[in-house]
């Protein structure tokens, strides 16, 4: 298993993927931060689904981490594209083959893979949040919004917290784009049904079905990012969400196994 | 007593719905040789070969590799080196790095890396990306990838495709090679002049089901040796015919020579038969069946 995850690292280090992804994550978690502080004004709001995020809110220790913790919905998607593609593309290269000739143990394959996927995922997710840090106090101070309760050990625990919580959901999104690799074996296939199922399919239905969203993966592991909400418990939100990904990586698992690997 | 076996299958059988792609397969191959894997496309050689690796799981029957179970591919995949249906290599990464991944996952010294792309000449494209070579490249990086553990047996699918001659008779030599130092080779490939030259041992499929499995030599002394006769003057071909018939031999005419069946030793006689009868030949030449046309002929294509 430790060869395959140091296989797996040399092909997340090529710069095609890594600078592509680390540029993916800028982009999103300075769109986030600059919506939550330069419109912290505005009248149509300024977090998701037209929040409001006021002075005072960001002024509190976790106004620090408040940006990045925000970014975690779209960090999974970037880790749900990642890991769906790095595991489908076995099958489409026809490289599958060749690391099951060298490593015939699939199950030693699989989580090698994913092993060297979750440290990839703790990078992006570490990036994110000094980018996310980072312009929140270049924000805050093109709004004078006071950043003193920043420097506190509150703040410091705050951060700490949200960045163990957005690695947790984005490892799981990304769980969930590996699921989908192993499912429909292309990258197209299992990025796309995995984007439209979480960003359109859970996120519509969400919005007009009340507490649906209590059994939607990606709904719960949104919640597991910003810590819980008052209606869906941290605990509840961290037990649901893993015990679903768990449960489909294990029907995957064993269909990895036991596939003929005839392409 | 007999060679020790690199490979053995007994009653080996693969089923996709109703399509049989490997029916009950029988053969041995011995350790040290170089054994040549024929068999028209869709006639099961790549089944046989994923069977072999342990990416496909037999429908019935089983079989043996470096004397260790089909079932337990984990036992001798590390001493196989293999190329299957062609090369497949991630396209962003150099030729080192994508051997680099491979020597990695095997737990293979990453350090004969340089050396194998030398040694199927590579050396100085070594660290160009995959998706940039020609499909010569590609095949000869999968052989270097196949030869990465130091195999005791290589199994090697149409490695020769996308090579020029001079590649090909590199290729060619590195097998002997190979086999010279002790590798078992099995080869398949659809260029039967290059696995006459190059095996020893040969298996053939059609359909599905093996129709001969032994010594290539075995094979082609199996076959009736032709003698083509050419006779001065094209107005003798049928007397010719007339004198090959009348000695107990098949004879046809092709083209401008008669194609008489039998062995060399018949040569002589049919010269003096011919002389005898005033007719001046002006070439005699006794041919053996080539690997190609007894393929043809057993598989009936």
């Amino acid at each position: 298993m430790w060869n395959v995850f140091r296989a797996e690292l040399t092909k997340l280090r090529r710069p095609s993927l890594s600078v592509s992804t680390l540029l993916a994550v800028t982009f999103v978690t300075s769109l986030i931060t600059s919506v939550l502080f330069l419109l912290v004004d505005s009248p149509e709001g300024n977090g998701e689904r037209g929040v409001r995020i006021g002075r005072d809110v960001l002024s509190l220790p976790t106004g620090i981490s408040l940006s990045f913790t925000n970014t975690a919905g779209l960090l999974g998607v970037v880790a749900l594209c990642v890991f769906a593609a790095q595991t489908a593309q076995e099958y489409t290269y026809g490289t599958l083959r060749n690391l099951l000739v060298r490593q015939p143990s699939r199950m030693k394959i699989l989580l090698g893979k994913l092993g060297a996927m979750k440290l990839f995922a703790i990078v992006m997710v570490t990036f994110s949040a000094i980018v996310g840090i980072a312009l929140s106090y270049l924000f805050a101070g093109v709004k004078d919004i006071s950043t003193q309760a920043w420097s506190t050990s509150d703040a410091k625990t705050a951060v700490w917290h949200s960045f163990i919580n957005v690695l947790i959901a984005t490892i799981g999104y990304g769980i969930f784009g590996m699921i989908l690799g192993l499912l429909f074996r292309s990258p197209i296939s299992a990025i796309s049904i995995g984007v439209i199922w979480n960003l359109i399919f859970e996120g519509l239905l969400s919005a007009f079905v009340k507490n649906i969203d209590r059994y939607f993966p990606g709904q719960l592991l949104s919640t597991v990012a910003t810590g819980g909400t008052d209606r869906i418990s941290y605990q509840y939100a961290l037990f649901t969400s893993y015990a679903f990904l768990l449960v489909g990586l294990a029907i995957v698992a064993f269909l990895f196994k036991k596939r003929d690997v005839a392409n | 007593m007999s060679s020790p076996l690199a490979l053995d299958v007994a009653d080996l059988s693969k089923k996709y719905g109703d399509r049989m792609a490997l029916s009950h397969a029988n053969f041995e191959v011995p350790m040290g040789s170089i054994c040549g894997f024929v068999g028209p496309n869709g006639s099961g050689k790549t089944t046989t070969i994923r069977m072999l690796l342990g990416l496909i799981t037999p429908t019935t029957g089983g079989g043996h590799v470096l004397g260790e179970s089909i079932t337990e591919p984990e036992k001798y995949l590390p001493r196989v080196g293999a190329m299957i249906e062609g090369p497949a290599f991630y396209p962003a990464l150099s030729g080192f790095q994508n051997l680099n991944v491979l020597a990695r996952i095997g737990g293979f010294k990453t350090e004969s890396i340089a050396g194998l792309l030398d040694l199927v000449g590579l050396g100085d494209r070594g660290d160009s990306k995959y998706k940039t070579y020609s499909l010569g490249m590609k095949q000869r990086l999968g052989i270097a990838a196949a030869l990465l553990p130091n195999p005791k047996l290589l199994v090697l699918d149409e490695p020769t495709n996308g090579l020029d001659p001079a590649g090909i008779h590199e290729i060619r030599t590195l097998l002997r090679k190979l086999a010279d130092s002790g590798t078992t080779v099995f080869v398949s490939s659809h260029l039967l002049s290059e696995i006459e030259v190059i095996s020893d041992h040969l298996v053939m499929l059609r359909l599905g089901k093996v129709i001969f499995s032994g010594k290539t030599s075995d094979l082609l002394a199996k076959q009736q040796p032709v003698i083509v006769a050419k006779p001065e003057n094209t107005s003798d071909l049928t007397k010719l015919v007339q004198i090959a018939t009348a000695a107990g031999h098949e004879a046809v005419v092709i083209e401008n020579t008669v194609h008489v069946t039998g062995t060399s030793d018949f040569s002589a006689k049919l010269n003096k038969a011919a002389f005898e009868a005033g007719i001046t030949l002006e070439s005699l030449t006794p041919v053996k069946a080539s690997l190609e046309e007894t393929f043809f002929e057993m598989t009936g294509e």
